[in-house]
């Protein structure tokens, strides 16, 4: 069915044909429309779940954590500093290996107050061991939601899927509905590998010491360091997962293709844009523009940011003569995050330092400024001679 | 109560393995042992950082023979709440849902989360087993902390705020059941426990559990000194049902009798009250005199 | 040996004895028991008890007469204090080695 609705919608609408039984939420803007929808849903008939208007985002994910130990599939959603109030919760559903899945309509984080759009939020939240996936429209964010439910219960990793807040939470756009059949082939129902069961007891997150140590049955047991090592190697593979889920959509729906990096006009680009969220298609006009005037040069847009696809990311530049990455975030003290990995990926990657590009990193649209086209037009004819005005913050006004 | 459980009545079954890492005479081993056989097999629990942590073992090797969840210290509350909506999501309600933290996790840290799901009326039982203090990371004060006492960051005058009521707190949210209990009449927590998984919404059980390293006594007395808390009106075993409030056992007991013991004899057990000026153990006995002046004989 | 092959990817205990070792080496005094003074052993009969009621540890059995595990007893000495016929004495493991070996 196509219909046209908002990036929250289209996120709730994704939760209902995956067949979540546990939703746990607490309001904040931009998100609060999603799981207003999803409550809507549920008191309405029209969904078969609990619904739990918890007291705070940590615990919602409290929530999420519980419900998913006991097997059952689970969402919640945030922003901005309900996010980062969920931080120890993020970090623990992830060490726990809980299939969560939780939709981030991205938002600027506090101090000051902001309410508007950029990625601070669950860019910070890159470390704590979730797959996070940026979707660019409406019909990447229900498609989306529901290849994050399959990736997660496959890996055993919990999935974020991260759009930009007003730019995507609150616009219409058209987009098409999968039917509910067809979902149900592409997402097997949940069995986890444990829940929680008084036939069979277990105890979970129970303290891990540094050193191995034997079980019950005499079996050598992991150590803290290698129930970690296991998240890290699981989290690396799920690269090849995230590509195969896509493939498993695309057969049954026709739709996807570029999971991990979207580029665009990138095969004779000597330089490329890279950027993430909506800001990728934007990117596109901006470079029709400069292609008409001659110029050479491509967008990557990164869907896939934690595990970090460094060999796609690597892959698509290969050959080019300059990057540009336009971020809507910073790790404060140096440059933005997204900046700094793909760095790290060319250097794995390009073994011929002669070879590699220039890397520029610029940020743009913090705290929701707005990024006029024309400003990221002129910002990037200047970087293609190399005259970019410091500090590289498009549309700053000091 | 209806029928009193005895010694002998009591289920031979036990839930806990010995070998545990639990400080020699800890009482939450008592509370905590006898407490399982109230709840039976078919339980969840649901544990936050604390002593009982520690006593339910260290991975891969679980003291428990019931299923539990470790969950992070403000979030006891919600997390039991989360099992308990998988269990109605899969048609396994006949499971029980039971939270059971220190007094740092219900009193401090775990206080929102608890009231959040108090309010909405989730289904499980919450028991906060109360050593006044944060015992696991070396004795420091907590919001059940009494004044007077020495901790390891009230170093020389002692606190010198009054304990926090938590289930007067609790009462407060209008759940159908909240009980005090001590680690030193397991027989009455047992009951309690009993009678609270019957009900619906959030039930509370406030345990006392004296701890021979934190509060400075011999292991061996763990129990007379809980005991003693109970006799001399410092602590009050009663609950209120649906509103409807009456001491229990020992404190119903001291009320018939009509004399308690002076709460200094509870208080000189115990070196943590060693500074305690005679200003303040006045004060210790003068409320708990005013608590007591509000008793009468006639309820329960 | 390393743990590649464990069935578990993350901490998932499972109930067993002993997660502290053997904690009977933890004891300072051990609780011995007076028969002719325990009530239970005395009559032959299930009674009293208390000493399996306020183990913390589960180490005393409800048998006739109580048993004590001490493989794992940390010697509290709650059983002694709660006792009412003080028919459990705490012995310094001291004393009684030398008893024994003596």
């Amino acid at each position: 069915m196509h219909i046209i609705e908002t990036g929250n919608v289209a996120a709730a609408l994704g939760v209902k044909l995956a067949g979540v039984q546990v939703v746990a939420a607490y309001p904040i803007t931009p998100q609060t429309p999603l799981t207003e929808k999803l409550s809507e849903l549920i008191e309405a008939g029209e969904m078969d779940a609990r619904y739990v208007p918890v007291e705070s985002e940590h615990s919602a994910l409290a929530v999420c954590i519980g419900a998913s130990s006991a097997g059952a599939r689970s969402f919640t959603a945030t922003s901005a500093n309900g996010l980062l109030y969920m931080h120890e919760q993020v970090h623990w559903a992830a060490g726990a290996r809980l299939p969560i899945v939780m939709c981030v309509a991205n938002r600027a984080v506090g101090a000051p107050w902001n309410i508007w759009n950029d990625h601070q939020d669950s860019i910070s939240q890159r470390d704590t061991g979730w797959i996070q996936i940026y979707s660019c429209d409406h019909q990447q964010i229900i498609d989306d939601t529901l290849k994050a439910f399959r990736l997660a219960e496959t890996t055993s990793i919990p999935v974020m899927v991260c759009y930009d807040g007003y730019l995507l939470s609150h616009t219409y756009m058209p987009f098409e509905v999968p039917e509910q059949e067809k979902v149900e082939q592409f997402l097997p129902p949940f069995h986890p590998s444990y829940a929680l069961d008084p036939s069979s007891p277990a105890n979970l997150n129970t303290v891990t010491l540094p050193e191995i140590r034997t079980d019950v049955h005499g079996e050598m047991a992991h150590g803290y360091m290698e129930i970690r090592y296991l998240l890290q190697e699981d989290l690396r593979k799920a690269v090849q997962v995230v590509e195969e889920i896509d493939a498993a959509f695309q057969e049954i729906f026709g739709r996807g293709g570029a999971p991990l990096v979207e580029p665009y006009r990138c095969d004779d680009a000597e330089y490329v844009v890279v950027g993430m969220g909506s800001l990728t298609y934007q990117l596109w006009d901006v470079i029709e523009t400069l292609r008409t005037e001659g110029h050479k040069i491509g967008v990557l847009g990164v869907r896939l940011y934690r595990p970090f696809p460094d060999a796609a990311v690597a892959a698509a530049l290969r050959g080019a003569r300059g990057v540009f990455v336009m971020e809507k975030a910073l790790s404060y003290g140096y440059e933005g995050a997204l900046c700094s990995d793909l760095k790290s990926a060319l250097y794995d990657h390009i073994p011929d330092k002669s070879r590699a590009p220039f890397v520029k990193g610029l940020v743009a649209g913090i705290g929701g400024r707005e990024i006029r086209t024309a400003d990221l037009t002129d910002t990037l004819r200047s970087g293609l001679v190399g005259s970019i005005p410091e500090p590289g913050w498009i549309g700053i006004q000091l | 109560m209806t029928t009193r459980t005895t010694i002998l009545s009591l289920p031979k079954e036990e839930y806990v393995h010995p070998g545990n890492r639990a400080c020699t005479g800890c009482s939450l081993g008592i509370a905590y042992r006898i407490g399982l056989k109230a709840l039976g097999p078919d339980t969840i629990l649901i544990v936050p950082p604390s002593c009982l942590t520690v006593l339910q073992g260290l991975f891969p090797v679980a003291s428990t023979k019931l299923p539990s969840l470790n969950v992070t210290f403000a979030s006891t509350a919600a997390a039991a709440t989360g099992v308990l909506e998988a269990l109605k999501a899969q048609g396994r309600e006949h499971t029980k849902v039971v939270a059971w933290a220190g007094d740092g996790g219900t009193a401090d840290i775990g206080i929102q989360s608890l009231s959040g799901a108090a309010e909405r009326g989730d289904d499980f039982l919450f028991m906060c087993y109360d050593n006044e203090g944060y015992m696991n990371t070396g004795v420091q004060r907590s919001g059940t902390t009494p004044q007077g006492a020495i901790t390891a960051n009230t170093p020389f005058k002692g606190k010198m705020q009054q304990r926090k009521d938590v289930a007067a707190i609790m009462t407060a949210h209008g759940i159908d059941y909240v009980a005090t209990a001590s680690a030193s009449y397991p027989l009455d927590l047992y009951d309690k426990i009993k009678k609270a998984i019957t009900l619906k919404g959030v039930k509370y059980i406030h345990i006392h559990t004296p701890c021979p390293p934190g509060w400075g006594f011999d292991t061996r007395y763990a129990v007379k000194v809980g005991e003693l808390a109970v006799e001399t009106g410092y602590l009050d075993l009663y609950e209120v049902e649906k509103g409807e409030f009456r001491l229990t056992g020992a404190s119903a007991k001291t009320l018939e009798k009509g004399t308690r013991k002076p709460v200094r004899e509870y208080l000189q057990t115990q070196s943590r009250f060693r500074i305690m000026s005679p200003e303040q153990a006045a004060d210790a006995q003068a409320r708990v005199d005013a608590t007591w002046s509000t008793y009468s004989s006639g309820e329960g | 040996m390393g743990t590649r092959g464990y069935r578990y990817k993350t901490s998932h205990s499972l109930p067993g004895p002993g997660d502290g070792g053997n904690t009977g080496s933890w004891r300072v005094q051990r609780p011995v028991i007076d028969l002719t003074r325990c009530t239970p052993a005395k009559r032959g009969a299930e009674a009293c008890f208390a000493c399996w009621l306020y183990c913390p540890d589960v180490v005393v059995s409800r048998t006739i007469p109580p048993e004590i595990d001490y493989k794992y007893c940390k010697g509290c000495g709650i059983c002694a204090e709660e006792c009412p016929t003080k028919a459990i004495a705490m012995v310094d493991e001291s004393v009684y080695h030398e008893h024994v070996e003596g």
